[in-house]
C-alpha cells in the first residue's frame, strides 16, 4: 500500500484548460493516472485529451466520482477552488499554484481539517506512488518519470519539488524503489508537512524508511524532531538539509519563500542538531542518503 | 513587505488601537509637538535604541535639536530619512502582544506576555510560563472573550483584562484583514492615568496578498521600500535581465567574493549545489538561480553578466533532474553567453549537469564545443566536485 494515492485514486483537475494544467493532464494520462474529469467554469462541455470538462466540481463528481483534485488556477482563485473541492467531498487536494496568500492557505487547511480532507501544497509539484499513479506535476513527462522513479519501500517528503525527483533518481540508480514521494511545497505554511505525513508512512506496511529534504527557515523540522522523540516513532528517517551556507547570511532571501533565515530559529545548524538528538539520520552530503538507507533496509 | 513603525501605527490607529500622539518628520522644523517627547528613527530594523536611534527630549526646541542630530545619520546601515516624534508617557505597566503564523501547526497564533518591552525570545527561553500562546482556528472564527482569556491566563491584574483583551482582539483583526504575517505591539503600556497605548509595534504584510491590499497601499502613500539588504548594481542588473522575458526564473543574484561563477537551480537544488561547491573547497562568486524554462536569451545574458566581473573565468552549471526545463535551450544559452564574453566554452564551463527533458539535444550541443557535461548518473555532489577541481 502506498500512502495518499494508489492506482484506484480517481482524479479531477480544477483549471484543466489552463496552459500548465493541459500539459500535465497529458503527462498524467500517459503515466496511467485515472484522470476522470476537469473543471473550468464557463468551459463545461469541452474536452482536454479526452477528459470531459465541467463548470463545477459538483457536476464533475456526480458524473465521475473522484477522490482527489489537482488545483491549478490563479492565486486569487485557489481558496475558492479548494473550498469547492472539499465541500463536494474530495478528500485529497493537491495545490500546484504558487504565490497563494498565507491567510488563504491557513483557511483552506482549517476547512479541510473540519471536513476530513487533506491538502498538499500550495506551490507543490504533487505526489507520486511509482508505477501506480501520480497526482500533480512531479517528474514531468511520463517517460522522464519512468527514468527517475521506481516502485519500492522508501518514502520521500521534500520541500523542494525538483529535489523530490532528484532524490528518487538517486534511489533508483542505487536499486532502491519508492513507495510514495511527496513534494509538499516550498512555502512557509503548507497543507501537509513532515508532521502530518511521517505518521502516515509509519503506519504504511510498504514503507520501510523515509528520506526528507529540508531547507532553512520555519520550525517544522525542529517540531518533527520533537515529535519523533515524543511519539517514539520507529520508522527510520534520513534527512538531507540543504542551505548550510545560508546560516552565515542572516536576512538574505534565497529562492524558496521559506528559506528566509532570521535570528537563530530556522537555521540549518539548529535543524541538524535537533535531528541528531532525535535519532534521525542526517546525510552530510547527498550521496550519504544511500549509505544511511542501506544501513536500515 | 515590512512596514515602518509609523506606518504600522497608522494602521493601528485606524483600527481602534490607541497610539501616542505623534508626528513623522523629515526635517526638524516640521516638529510641532511640545513637551517631553521621544524621537525614533524610522528604519527597517529592530534594536534602534541600542544603536542610538532613540532619543528623549524635554520640549519642542530640544526635539528639533535632537531630530537634526538623527536625520541623515547612518544607523544599523540605513540612512535616516524620517523621525517619529511622540509624546512621552507616564508608564505604569508594559505588555507584549503579537499575532503571527505557526508554520508547523498551520494556524495563526496569538502570543501574549504581561512583561513587555523585553526580548521576547529570551523570555521564552528563561521563563516560558510567562508567555501565553493560543492558536486560532479560522474555521471556527476568533472571539473577543478568547482574547480576554489569554490576558487573564497571563496573570495580568483583573482591571486590565477587559481593555487589553479588546486591544488584542483588534490586533488579531488587523492581522487577518491586512494579510499580515506578523502584527506586534511591544510594549503596550498602561499609563499612570489608566489608559492603554501601543508605544511601539510593527507589521509585516504578505507579499503574495498585496494585490488585494490596495486600500492599505493607498493609506501608506508613497513609500520607500524597506529592504533588509541593499541590492548591489550587479544584483540589480540580474533582476533586470529576469524581467526582460517572462519565461523561467533566471535571477535572484547574490554576489560573493569567490572566483567560480554559478548558474544553479531550482530552489532546493541550488541550495544543495552551493553547499556542495563549498564543501569541496570551491569559492562561489555568486548565487544565481535558474529555473522554470528560461529562454536562450535570458540564460545568455546571465552568463555574460556573471563573466563580466573581474577575476571570474570559470562557471559551473548545475540543476536537479528537470522535467519542464529544456536542457538544450539552457545549453545553447550558456554556450552563447560564454562565446559573446570572448571566452572558450571548453575552458570556461567547468561542468554542465542538467539531466532531463531534451537532454540528448543539449548534450549534442555541449559535445560540439568540447564542454564537460554529465547525465543523471552523476550526482549534484559529484558535479560540484568536478567544478571545484577545474576552478582552482
Amino acid at each position: 500500500m502506498a500512502i495518499l494515492a494508489s492506482e484506484n485514486t480517481k482524479i479531477i483537475i480544477q483549471g484543466i484548460t489552463g496552459r500548465e494544467a493541459t500539459t500535465f493532464t497529458k503527462d498524467l494520462l500517459d503515466y496511467g493516472a485515472a484522470v476522470v474529469a476537469g473543471i473550468t467554469p464557463g468551459k463545461g462541455g469541452w474536452e482536454v485529451y479526452g477528459v470531459p470538462v465541467f463548470d463545477t466540481v459538483k457536476q464533475a463528481v456526480e458524473a465521475h466520482p473522484a477522490d482527489a483534485s489537482i488545483i491549478s488556477v490563479p492565486p486569487a482563485m485557489v481558496k475558492g477552488a479548494a473550498f469547492e473541492a472539499i465541500d463536494n467531498g474530495i478528500k485529497l487536494v493537491v495545490i500546484v499554484t504558487e504565490r497563494v496568500p498565507r491567510r488563504d492557505v491557513v483557511e483552506i487547511v482549517a476547512f479541510a481539517r473540519a471536513n476530513g480532507a487533506r491538502v498538499i501544497g500550495p506551490n507543490s509539484l504533487g505526489l507520486i506512488s511509482p508505477h501506480k499513479t501520480k497526482v500533480g506535476m512531479v517528474g514531468g513527462r511520463a517517460e522522464d518519470v519512468k527514468k527517475a522513479y521506481s516502485e519500492g519501500n522508501v518514502g520521500i517528503i521534500s520541500r523542494s519539488g525538483g529535489m523530490t525527483t532528484e532524490i528518487a533518481n538517486l534511489l533508483t540508480l542505487n536499486g532502491i524503489g519508492q513507495s510514495t514521494c511527496i513534494s509538499i511545497g516550498g512555502d512557509a505554511i503548507v497543507g501537509s508537512n513532515y508532521l502530518d505525513l511521517i505518521p502516515l508512512f509509519a503506519e504504511d506496511e510498504q514503507t520501510k524508511a523515509v528520506v526528507i529534504f529540508c531547507e532553512p527557515g520555519g520550525n517544522v523540522e525542529e517540531s518533527l524532531a520533537e515529535m519523533v522523540t515524543k511519539e517514539n516513532i520507529k520508522l527510520p528517517i534520513v534527512a538531507f538539509v540543504a542551505g548550510r551556507f545560508a546560516d552565515e547570511m542572516p536576512g538574505v532571501r534565497f529562492g524558496h519563500a521559506a528559506a528566509i533565515v532570521e535570528g537563530n530559529r530556522g537555521t540549518t545548524k539548529g535543524k541538524i542538531e535537533k535531528f541528531k538528538e532525535a535519532g534521525i539520520m542526517v546525510a552530510e552530503e547527498f550521496k550519504e542518503i544511500i549509505t544511511h538507507l542501506k544501513s536500515v533496509l | 513587505m515590512r512596514l515602518f513603525e509609523h506606518e504600522s501605527k497608522k494602521v493601528f490607529k485606524l483600527n481602534g488601537i490607541p497610539v501616542p500622539e505623534n508626528q513623522v518628520v523629515e526635517s526638524p522644523d516640521e516638529i510641532t509637538i511640545d513637551g517631553p517627547a521621544v524621537l525614533k528613527v524610522q528604519i527597517p530594523s529592530g534594536g534602534r535604541k541600542k544603536a542610538g536611534g532613540v532619543l528623549f527630549s524635554q520640549n519642542k526646541d530640544e526635539s528639533r535639536k535632537k531630530a537634526a542630530e538623527l536625520i541623515g545619520k547612518e544607523i544599523k546601515g540605513f540612512k535616516v530619512k524620517k523621525v517619529l516624534v511622540e509624546n512621552q508617557l507616564d508608564i505604569d505597566a508594559e505588555y507584549f502582544m503579537a499575532v503571527t503564523y505557526d508554520s508547523a501547526r498551520q494556524r495563526p497564533v496569538v502570543i501574549f506576555s504581561r512583561e513587555g518591552g523585553i526580548d521576547i525570545e529570551e523570555l521564552a527561553e528563561k521563563s516560558p510560563e510567562k508567555i501565553v500562546r493560543r492558536d486560532i482556528d479560522t474555521a471556527k472564527g476568533v472571539f473577543e472573550h478568547q482574547m480576554r482569556e489569554v490576558v487573564a491566563q497571563s496573570g495580568a491584574d483583573s482591571r486590565s483584562v477587559l481593555k487589553v483583551g479588546a486591544i488584542l482582539y483588534r490586533l488579531v483583526q488587523v492581522f487577518m484583514n491586512y494579510d499580515a504575517t506578523l502584527a506586534e505591539i511591544n510594549p503596550l503600556v498602561r499609563t499612570k492615568d489608566g489608559n492603554f497605548i501601543a508605544v511601539d509595534g510593527h507589521m509585516e504584510i504578505d507579499d503574495d496578498a498585496l494585490y488585494r491590499q490596495k486600500k492599505l497601499i493607498e493609506l501608506l502613500g508613497k513609500r520607500e521600500e524597506s529592504q533588509a539588504k541593499k541590492q548591489t548594481e550587479f544584483e540589480k542588473r540580474a533582476a533586470e535581465i529576469d524581467e526582460l522575458d517572462h519565461r523561467g526564473v533566471a535571477g535572484r543574484m547574490i554576489e560573493f567574493d569567490g572566483n567560480l561563477g554559478l548558474l544553479i537551480g531550482g530552489g532546493g537544488a541550488s541550495l544543495t549545489s552551493f553547499d556542495a561547491i563549498r564543501k569541496h573547497g570551491g569559492k562561489p562568486a555568486n548565487y544565481c538561480e535558474i529555473g522554470g524554462n528560461p529562454s536562450v536569451f535570458k540564460v545568455q545574458e546571465l552568463v555574460k553578466l556573471i563573466l563580466s566581473r573581474p577575476g571570474i573565468d570559470k562557471i559551473a552549471v548545475i540543476m536537479n533532474v528537470v522535467s519542464n526545463t529544456r536542457v538544450d535551450l539552457v545549453a545553447r544559452g550558456v554556450i552563447k553567453g560564454v562565446i559573446e564574453s570572448g571566452k572558450k566554452p571548453s575552458e570556461t564551463i567547468t561542468v554542465f549537469r542538467i539531466p532531463g527533458a531534451w537532454e540528448d539535444e543539449g548534450f549534442k550541443i555541449l559535445k560540439k564545443y568540447g564542454v564537460q557535461y554529465c547525465d543523471r548518473t552523476v550526482s549534484i555532489d559529484e558535479a560540484a566536485k568536478i567544478a571545484v577541481q577545474k576552478s582552482v
